[in-house]
């Protein structure tokens, strides 16, 4: 497959960046995403230029890291699936590939195609664990759970933090990916101790990192590799309403 | 600049947006239902008599005259937290991408802002035609029925559908009030966390039944005036 590619390039988070096009040829329709990129780096290390920088590890679609915004939409054309789990099958032979980074005021551009999350990380300092001391390992039914609850946790516990959903939310909201972090630990009874605290912290931190609002568009929903639900987005709400409604008066 | 303007949270702000916004809905029923009573004046031997005590008792009643400041108070609240919320929005991305997503998803949703200016500028425009014309500028005709005084507000509606491009102005904003509806109403369940597997797809078809009958409801009235005079 020949391609041609239109990468942003930003030397660092200070410069100005830039398109550039670069043109890849013989690329196996069998290759990954990620592997094309390689290859196109092989070829700009030979030519003595700087290689692409973009973010990976895994790339078997677990550790979020990766995080490209290919033709328009986050994780490239496929749908459920990270940009690393792409294969050059999904694009037409002879077409441009236009690849960003994220684009968000609380994602700034490292380098080329990498951008600083750690708001995400600090949204999660801010109180998505379990601080409270849970004793040693309790007997698998010593706890009742509802199977639904816990499916439920579980599923908003695939979120792998790659900023998908604020990469394509029109308002660069980080709604879904709070939601996610805080129904999982809301929808079990371990979380639910410091649930109140947390999801007011944690929003504020959201808030504070500069994210834009949700307008319940769906985007992200639609953009999720682990397709995350709207519904968590709700139950962020209603937890939020029930903690500033209902929990006494605390500093967070 | 952090997302905390005014000390409310980005979920506080939208919780206001949607409580104001749905009361305002209630609001859009109320001022239907009152402008339906003109089209009596349609059946034979009718008249306008109904519309203007409607009218009358809308603008006298002091529980109603307590929830018009309460209206004005919530339309200014909508427009507010709205552009506040919309301005943060920009803000959050201040490099936009090259080849802008377009996900399949809610298509209104996207234009809230828009349609939502757009309702403005009709209702600032709608308030001076009728009222403040009513209100302030009193340069209204009287009518009296059964031995009473009442301003002839139906005889100022009546004239003011006899020009099309008048017409054609409020049919067009109706439609545009229903794109704002149909994304509105479901939204302010979201947003307010009501959501459930049994109930939200029935608030998202009663979302979508208030965005077409509130706006054919309205867009009736002048539609019938024009075409009968």
């Amino acid at each position: 497959m020949d391609l041609t590619l239109k990468i942003w390039r930003q030397k660092d988070s200070k410069s100005k960046g830039g398109f550039k096009t670069y043109h890849v040829k013989d690329i196996s329709p069998d290759a990954s995403f990620l592997e094309m990129l390689d290859i196109l780096n092989e070829e700009l290390i030979h030519k003595g230029e700087m290689p692409v920088n973009f973010d990976n590890d895994c790339r078997e679609g677990i550790c979020g890291a990766c995080s490209l915004y290919v033709n328009g939409r986050p994780h490239g054309p496929d749908s459920a699936i990270t940009i690393c789990q792409v294969h050059m099958r999904k694009f037409k032979d002879g077409s441009t590939v236009t690849i960003e980074p994220w684009r968000s005021r609380a994602f700034p551009v490292i380098s080329d195609l990498m951008v600083d999350r750690s708001a995400f990380d600090r949204i999660i300092q801010a109180g998505g664990y379990i601080s409270v001391s849970t004793g040693g390992v309790p007997d698998a039914n010593e706890i009742p759970i509802n199977k639904m609850k816990a499916d439920e946790a579980m599923d908003a516990a695939a979120c792998i933090g790659c900023g998908a959903c604020v990469a394509t939310c029109k308002n660069a909201s980080a709604m879904l990916f709070v939601s996610a972090k805080v129904s999982q630990l809301a929808l079990l009874p371990q979380g639910q101790i410091e649930a109140k605290r947390r999801v007011q912290k944690m929003v504020k931190q959201m808030d504070y990192e500069g994210f834009g609002n949700c307008t319940n568009t769906g985007a992200c929903e639609a953009e999720c590799p682990k397709e995350i639900k709207l519904t968590n987005i709700a139950r962020m709400n209603r937890e939020f309403i029930g903690a500033k409604l209902g929990a006494q008066k605390m500093k967070l | 600049m952090s997302n905390y303007t005014l000390h409310y949270s980005s979920i506080t702000k939208k919780i206001i947006m949607s409580l104001v916004g749905l009361f305002l809905i209630t609001f859009l029923f109320l001022h239907l239902g009152i402008n339906l009573t003109l089209l009596e004046k349609f059946r034979p031997g009718g008249s306008t008599d109904t519309f203007n005590i409607a009218a009358h008792f809308m603008g006298t009643n002091i529980v109603i005259k307590v929830f018009e400041v309460v209206l004005f108070g919530g339309f200014l609240i909508h427009i507010l937290f709205g552009l506040i919320l919309q301005i943060q929005n920009w803000m959050a991305r201040p490099a936009r991408y090259k080849i802008e997503g377009w996900s399949h998803t809610s298509p209104f949703s996207k234009f809230m802002i828009h349609t939502g200016a757009l309702i403005f500028i009709f209702l600032v425009i709608h308030l001076l035609d009728f009222y403040f014309k009513a209100k302030v500028f009193g340069d209204i005709g009287s009518v009296t029925i059964d031995g009473k005084e009442y301003h002839d507000m139906g005889a100022l509606v009546l004239a003011k559908f006899q020009s099309i491009g008048f017409v054609i102005f409020y049919v067009v904003l109706f439609i545009f009030l229903g794109f704002h509806l149909h994304h509105a109403f479901q939204s302010a369940f979201q947003t307010l966390g009501l959501n459930h597997s049994k109930y939200t797809p029935f608030i998202k078809g009663l979302s979508t039944i208030i965005s077409i009958i509130l706006p054919v409801g309205y867009a009736i009235i002048p539609l019938v005036i024009y075409f009968n005079s």
